[in-house]
């Protein structure tokens, strides 16, 4: 299983599609490494800067509603796995990016629009942390001076795909 | 209780059910392209498992950046190339005959009512307008795809679309892809398959079936889906003779895969399409949809005919019936793609080219290119694209630039104005 949870990064908008989160003229890679610096860098919000401190540090993503939208690449969920992001917390995904997200092993957690909102709020004591805990399915968000725990749930086999490692390993596991 | 056609599929492809609500289901039709799948490829091999689990049922195809524009997309087609070629895999389409993956298969006879598709490309629910379960996916599932011939799914739930009245000059199956993402929204259809239904369906071609499943995506759909009929019979001729007495036995041999006057569905839409007017979109957002009587002066740079939304032979034809004896504006480049090579030499001898040149359009050859931003026909930061494709976010078509999305009709009136323009009055009623 990877590990999760670290320094949350807000990405305070809906519907970010995925040429936002790697464009496409990056799709003639042929190693996930090489998309490392380009994550997010179309990405057009307010305060928002692609080149940031957040790209070293940031673990975690909490944004909006319809994340990954568009293209079906999974060039998207690379560009954050690379860059050591292996959670994004979302009021709703697209299809194929959650999909894409949950078949690397990795989570993408989906919260009532009230939670996410809340979360957002609490990111304003200043910088959060986010610790992950799969098994208790319990998501503890943390700050300088206090901190505040939310369940979430996963589908079963998006948790046995978590815990397998991902959709390879589970389909060659049982096919 | 009554069901959906996808539903039907599903239940005729079922594998597993690890966890309730998952369904696992068998694939007919693995499609390939050289942008999502050599990273698949590379990883099989790292696994050891170089392999593919039926090679007749894997379609390749080199499409999106083709020819090759540098060393990196050279390398993408040099993998695809020698893996078909080390798998056995027959139906690869390399430079010279390939074409725009969403144009090519289907032209091919690779998609049968009833069938289940994946791809590593998000419009491949345009195949729905077979009757087919067809759905964009990740590399991930395309490479268990490629070794294992499955998909996982959720329990698929269906909105139902029901079209009804008629279309009005000058308005086509693209305007009413665009006023139905306009009502459901970009995350409208998220995790359901839209089922297009009513009159105004069964009496569009299979090539205008296509382009309004092909945006189902546009809505978060799954998938896209029309109920195969005559039409779909008459498209599939070629490919299916054999296979039937004749074309009313096929007919009604696909009416198995017909949804049941009372299955359910998790939403429906009612759309008069007489009441739809030449539209286009004004942002970022698929949605964000006008009429271009309504828009006002905008100036634009270029105008883009082609990909697998309306890169089709009757596409074309529209086309040029606009442009004809036209001349693009001073301030507009116009490129168009064919959007395979049976369209483009169909295209040829119709003299369709001649009059794309005629007016000062660059023709070339088929591939995704500009649609994605990769080659022939990039935007520069701060222009603006009339364009037939399916996507206008921010930097889709060049970074900075800014995408319309319509019509061939649209695209080719705004061609000529050098604004977003209204067809109409740059076509001739039929009988007049
Ligand atoms: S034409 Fe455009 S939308 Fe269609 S498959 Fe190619 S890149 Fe994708």
């Amino acid at each position: 299983m990877k590990t999760f949870g670290g320094p949350v990064l807000f990405l305070d908008r809906s519907d970010i599609n995925t040429d936002e989160i790697i464009p496409a003229k990056y799709l003639t890679e042929v190693k996930k490494e090489a998309l490392k610096p380009y994550l997010l860098e179309d990405l057009k919000m307010d305060g928002f800067n692609p080149a940031g401190s957040w790209r070293s540090s940031s673990r975690v993503v909490v944004t909006r509603s319809n994340f990954g939208c568009g293209s079906s690449r999974e060039h998207a969920p690379w560009a954050l796995e690379v860059n050591d992001i292996t959670c994004v917390i979302a009021v709703s995904y697209a299809r194929i990016f959650r999909q894409n997200m949950f078949n690397g092993g990795m989570l993408a957690i989906e919260l009532p629009e009230s939670t996410v909102n809340e979360i957002f709020e609490l990111g304003k004591n200043g910088a959060l942390g986010c610790a992950v805990e799969v098994d208790k399915s319990k998501l503890i968000f943390s700050w300088n001076g206090g901190s505040k725990e939310f369940d979430f749930s996963i589908s079963d086999f998006d948790r046995a795909l978590v815990k397998a490692g991902g959709w390879v390993e589970f389909a060659d596991a049982r096919y | 209780m009554g069901k959906t056609i996808t539903e039907k599929i599903f239940e005729a492809h079922l594998k597993d059910e690890p966890f309730s609500g998952t369904q696992v289901i068998s694939l007919d039709v693995v499609m390939c392209h050289e942008i999502t799948t050599p990273i698949a490829i590379a990883d099989l091999e790292w696994r050891g498992k170089d392999r593919v689990f039926d090679p007749s049922k894997i379609k390749a195809v080199i499409d999106h950046v083709t020819p090759a524009k540098d060393s990196k997309s050279a390398m993408q087609g040099k993998i695809m190339r020698e893996w078909a070629k080390r798998n056995g895999i027959k139906d690869f389409f390399d430079v010279g005959k390939n074409g725009v993956c969403h144009a090519l298969f289907p032209e091919k006879g690779f998609i049968r009512p009833g069938y289940t598709v994946i791809m590593g490309d998000s419009h491949t629910c345009t195949h729905g307008a077979f009757g087919a379960f067809a759905a964009g996916v990740g590399t991930t599932d395309l490479e268990v795809g490629i070794l294992k011939g499955v998909c996982a799914f959720r329990r698929p739930d269906s909105i139902k679309i029901n079209l009804t009245g008629k279309l009005q000059f000058g308005v086509f199956a693209k305007d009413v892809i665009l006023e139905v993402i306009r009502v459901l929204t970009v995350n409208g259809a998220t995790d359901k398959v839209v089922e297009f239904r009513g009159p105004v369906v069964d009496a569009m071609t299979m090539e205008e079936r296509m382009t309004l499943c092909n945006m189902a995506i546009e809505a978060g759909g799954t998938s896209g889906v029309c109920l195969p009929d005559a039409q779909t019979v008459e498209y599939l001729w070629p490919f299916i003779q054999n296979d039937y007495a004749g074309k009313d036995a096929a007919v009604a041999d696909f009416k198995k895969w017909h949804s049941d006057s009372d299955a359910t569905y998790v939403a429906t839409y009612g759309i008069d399409v007489s009441k739809l007017e030449p539209a286009t979109t004004v942002g970022y957002k698929p949605d964000q949809v006008k009429k271009l009587s309504e828009v006002g002066d905008v100036v634009i740079n270029q105008v883009y005919i082609g990909s697998c939304t309306n890169g089709r032979l009757s596409d074309l034809e529209i086309a040029a019936s606009v442009i004809k004896g036209t001349k693009l504006a001073d301030n507009v480049r116009g490129v168009v793609s064919p959007a395979t090579p049976a369209i483009f030499s169909q295209a040829m001898e119709m003299g369709l080219l001649r009059i794309f040149m005629d007016a000062g359009y660059c023709v070339v050859n088929p591939t995704c290119g500009a649609c994605l931003g990769m080659s022939t026909g990039v935007l520069a930061e701060g222009e603006v694209c009339a364009s037939t494709t399916n996507r206008n976010f921010n930097g889709r078509m060049g970074k900075g630039g800014m995408v319309h999305l319509m019509s061939p009709a649209s695209a080719a009136a705004s061609g000529i104005t050098g604004k977003l323009t209204d067809p109409r009055k740059f076509m001739i009623k039929k009988g007049e």
